[in-house]
C-alpha cells in the first residue's frame, strides 16, 4: 500500500474515532452549575492519538507483508541477523562464556533479593522447557500443566512433613510422580485433540487444585504446609542468605540438565515422532508410529520436569498452599512457550526470562501489568506468531561425499 | 506366483450404509494391481480397511509377507500393520509439511529403529549408529525417487508432483512388501505422470514390492497394471487384464451410464 493511501485511511479512522468518543469525552454536563462543558482538547488528543496509532499499525503490517515474500522462496542467504550471528563461532563462543560467567557470578554480584527473583525465573525456564515437550513438540495443548508442578511440590511437602524425607531423596520421586500423573492424564485424553484436549487438561488441573484445597486430612487444605526443609548439602547448616544462593546454583544446574535432556530428546527418533504426530496424526500412524505410546511419552516426560521443579519450589519457599497452583500459573507457563517460540529451547528460555523478570523490574507499572501483557501478546501474535526464536532444526550429514545439510527453518 | 494379500468377502458398513459389499481381491508377488471405479465406489474405504484405519464389518484380510507365512490382520492397529509391511500414500497428500523432505522419509524409518528415551538421552554408540543408518537409508531412498536435491527443503515448499513422490518415498522407507497408492497421479501433468509410471515400475522391479493402486488416469492404469479390479457402489463388478476391462459392458455402463450403451 502506498504511503498516501495509508495516510488517508488513518485520517478517516481518526475522524471516526473522534465522532465515536465525542459524546463521552467531549461533552460534559455540569449538573451543579447547569452548564455544558465542551472539552475540545480531548477530541484533539483522540484524533492525533488514533491517527498515529493507525498509521504505525498499517506501516508495520505492510512491512510484514513485504518481509514474507523472500522467506517463502526459501532463500538461505536471507537468514535473520540473529541466526547468522549465532552461526559464527567467533561471536557465539565469547558470548556463551560471558553468559556462563555472569550466571555463576550473579549471586555474588547482586543481593539475595535479586538472586531469589532469578531463581524464580529459572523455575519458570524449567517449567517452560517441560511444557515445551508437550505443547511445542508433540502439539498437545495442555492447559493444566500446573497440576504436575503441584504434584511435585506436595509430594515433597507431605513426605517431608510426615516422614522427614530429605530433598535429594524426593527430587527424583517428585519427577517420577509427575510422570505417573502425566500418564494418568494421558490415558483418558488419547483420543482428543485441539480444543477438546485443552478443556480436559484444564479440568484436570482444576481437579488437582480443588482436591488439594478441600481434602484437609490429606493436604491441610487452603492453610497449606509450612516449615518445609530447605535442601541440604552434606549436613552443612546454612544461613538464609547462603541457602538462597545454594538453591540458585541448584536451579542453574537443573536447568542445564533439562536443556541437555530436552535437546537430545528433540533430536532423537522420539522427538521426530512427536513432531510428526503434531503435523498429521493419521499419516504418522500409517508410517508405523505408535500413537498411544508416543503421546504418553510426551505427557510423561513433560510432567517429569514439572514434578521436579515442584519439589524445588517447595524447598525454596518452605511453605506451599493450593493458591500457588492456579490456572493463572498454567496460562503463564503456556505464554512462555508460545511467546518464546514453540519447540525452540532458546525461545522458551528467553520467553521465561522476559515474562518473569520484566514485571519484577517494572514494579512502577504494576497496575498496568495485565494490560501490557495483553498488548504484548496481541502484537506478538500479529507480527511474529512463530515466537521470539524459531526452532532450529538439527543438521544431518548424509550422502557419500559427506555433504552437510543446511538447517531448515521450521 | 504366491499371493501376498488375500481379501475374502470384505464388507464394511457405516451404520446403515454398506460402503463395501463382500469384495474378494488378491495381489500376487511383484504384481501391479489397479483398483478403479467411479467416485464414491468405496476404493479409499477399501484401502482404509486394509491399513487398519477402519475395522471391516465382515470378511478376512490375510497377508503373507514371506512365502508360506500367512496372517489375518483384521482389526490390528494402524501402526502395527505398517510394521508388518503394508505402506500407503494418501489421496489428499498428508505429508509432515513443516518437516524437511529428509525428515519426512526418516519418519518412515521410525518403525525399523529401536532407540528409546534412555537411548536418546544418553546417545550411546548404538543409538548414534542407528541414527546415522536412518539418515543414510532415507537419503538413499530420496536419491532413488529423485528428490535428493530438495532433501533440506521443508516438504510444504515442494511442487505438487514432488510432494506426491515424497509420499511414495516416505512409504518406501518403512520397507513394505505391499505398497498401496491412493491416486498417485491425481493432479499431475503428463510429464510428471510419465516419471511416476517409471518410478512405480522401478519400485516393483528393484525393490520387489507388490503394488495395489487406486487411479483415475486410465492411460496409466492400462499401461501399468497386470490386473484391474473395478468397484461400483461397493461391489466388485469386474476383474481382468486391461484389454478385458476395456471391453467389459458392465464397466462401460458403470462409467458412462445406461444411455451411452444404448446409443453405442
Amino acid at each position: 500500500m502506498k504511503a498516501s493511501e495509508e495516510f488517508k485511511k488513518s485520517f478517516f479512522i481518526s475522524l471516526w474515532f473522534m465522532l465515536l468518543t465525542f459524546p463521552i469525552l467531549v461533552i460534559r454536563v455540569n449538573t451543579i452549575e447547569k452548564v455544558v462543558e465542551w472539552r475540545w482538547r480531548n477530541m484533539a488528543f483522540i484524533g492525533i492519538g488514533s491517527f498515529l496509532l493507525s498509521f504505525v499499525w498499517r506501516r508495520l503490517l505492510s512491512r510484514k507483508e513485504k518481509g514474507r515474500q523472500p522467506a517463502e522462496t526459501g532463500n538461505v542467504e536471507t537468514l535473520p541477523l540473529g541466526r547468522r550471528l549465532l552461526a559464527e563461532p567467533r561471536i557465539y563462543r565469547p558470548a556463551l562464556t560471558a553468559l556462563a560467567l555472569f550466571t555463576i557470578a550473579f549471586p555474588l554480584l547482586f543481593s539475595s533479593y535479586q538472586t531469589n527473583i532469578m531463581t524464580t525465573a529459572l523455575i519458570y525456564v524449567m517449567l517452560g522447557l517441560g511444557l515445551n515437550i508437550v505443547v511445542g513438540l508433540a502439539g498437545l495443548l495442555d492447559l493444566g500443566y500446573v497440576a504436575f508442578y503441584a504434584v511435585g511440590a506436595y509430594s515433597y511437602a507431605l513426605l517431608n512433613h510426615h516422614f522427614g524425607l530429605g530433598f535429594w531423596t524426593i527430587l527424583p520421586v517428585g519427577g517420577l510422580l509427575g510422570a505417573l500423573f502425566g500418564i494418568l492424564l494421558g490415558f483418558p485424553v488419547l483420543r482428543l485433540r485441539g480444543d477438546y484436549l485443552a478443556i480436559v487438561t484444564l479440568g484436570f488441573g482444576e481437579i488437582i487444585r480443588l482436591i488439594l484445597e478441600n481434602w484437609n486430612a490429606f493436604s491441610f487444605g487452603p492453610s497449606g504446609i509450612a516449615n518445609i526443609s530447605r535442601p541440604g548439602l552434606f549436613g552443612i547448616s546454612m544461613t538464609l542468605n547462603e541457602a538462597t544462593i545454594y538453591i540458585y546454583y541448584l536451579m542453574v544446574a537443573l536447568c542445564l540438565f533439562t536443556i541437555f535432556v530436552v535437546n537430545r530428546l528433540q533430536d532423537s527418533r522420539i522427538g521426530r515422532a512427536w513432531i510428526a504426530l503434531r503435523e498429521d496424526e493419521v499419516a504418522c500412524q500409517a508410517m508405523g508410529i505408535d500413537k498411544t505410546r508416543t503421546k504418553l511419552t510426551a505427557f510423561a516426560l513433560g510432567a517429569t520436569w514439572a514434578g521436579m521443579v515442584g519439589v524445588i519450589f517447595a524447598a525454596k519457599t518452605t511453605f506451599i498452599n493450593p493458591a500457588s497452583f492456579t490456572f493463572m500459573e498454567s496460562a503463564m507457563i503456556l505464554s512462555i512457550v508460545v511467546l518464546g517460540g514453540m519447540g525452540s529451547i532458546m525461545g522458551v528460555i528467553l520467553g521465561a526470562l522476559i515474562l518473569i523478570l520484566t514485571p519484577e523490574y517494572l514494579r512502577a507499572f504494576s497496575a498496568y501489568r495485565m494490560l501490557l501483557f495483553g498488548t504484548a501478546m496481541v502484537l506478538m501474535m500479529v507480527f511474529r506468531p512463530q515466537g521470539i526464536v524459531t526452532n532450529i532444526r538439527r543438521v544431518y550429514r548424509y550422502g557419500t561425499k559427506g555433504k552437510e545439510s543446511r538447517p531448515a527453518q521450521a | 506366483m504366491d499371493s501376498v494379500l488375500t481379501v475374502n468377502s470384505l464388507t464394511m458398513n457405516f451404520g446403515g450404509l454398506r460402503a463395501i459389499d463382500s469384495v474378494d481381491l488378491e495381489v500376487r508377488q511383484e504384481e501391479i494391481v489397479a483398483l478403479i471405479g467411479p467416485n464414491g465406489a468405496g476404493k479409499t474405504t477399501f484401502f482404509n480397511c486394509l491399513t487398519g484405519i477402519y475395522e471391516p464389518t465382515e470378511g478376512d484380510i490375510f497377508i503373507s509377507p514371506t512365502p508360506g507365512g500367512r496372517r489375518r490382520i483384521n482389526g490390528i492397529k494402524i501402526n502395527r500393520i505398517a510394521e508388518m509391511g503394508i505402506a500407503r500414500t494418501f489421496q489428499n497428500i498428508r505429508l509432515f509439511s513443516n518437516m524437511t523432505v529428509l525428515e519426512n522419509v526418516m519418519i518412515g524409518r521410525h518403525c525399523r529403529a529401536k532407540a528409546g528415551v534412555l537411548g536418546a538421552v544418553l546417545r550411546g554408540r548404538k543409538t548414534r549408529r542407528e541414527e546415522q543408518e536412518i539418515v543414510d537409508r532415507s537419503y538413499e531412498i530420496l536419491v532413488r525417487t529423485g528428490l535428493a536435491d530438495q532433501a533440506d527443503e521443508p516438504a510444504k515448499n515442494l511442487p505438487y508432483g514432488a510432494q506426491r513422490r515424497l509420499e511414495i518415498a516416505r512409504a518406501l522407507a518403512t520397507e513394505p512388501f505391499l505398497l498401496l497408492l491412493d491416486e498417485p497421479a491425481a493432479g499431475m501433468n503428463p510429464r510428471e505422470t510419465d516419471e511416476l509410471e517409471e518410478l512405480i515400475v522401478r519400485i516393483r522391479d528393484e525393490a520387489k514390492i507388490s503394488i495395489l493402486m487406486i487411479e483415475h488416469d486410465m492411460r496409466m492404469v492400462m499401461s501399468l497394471s497386470n490386473r484391474i479390479i473395478v468397484l461400483d457402489y461397493g461391489e466388485k463388478i469386474a476383474e481382468g487384464t486391461a484389454a478385458q476391462i476395456w471391453e467389459n459392458p458392465v464397466v462401460i455402463k458403470a462409467y458412462l451410464g445406461e444411455d451411452f450403451q444404448g446409443d453405442a
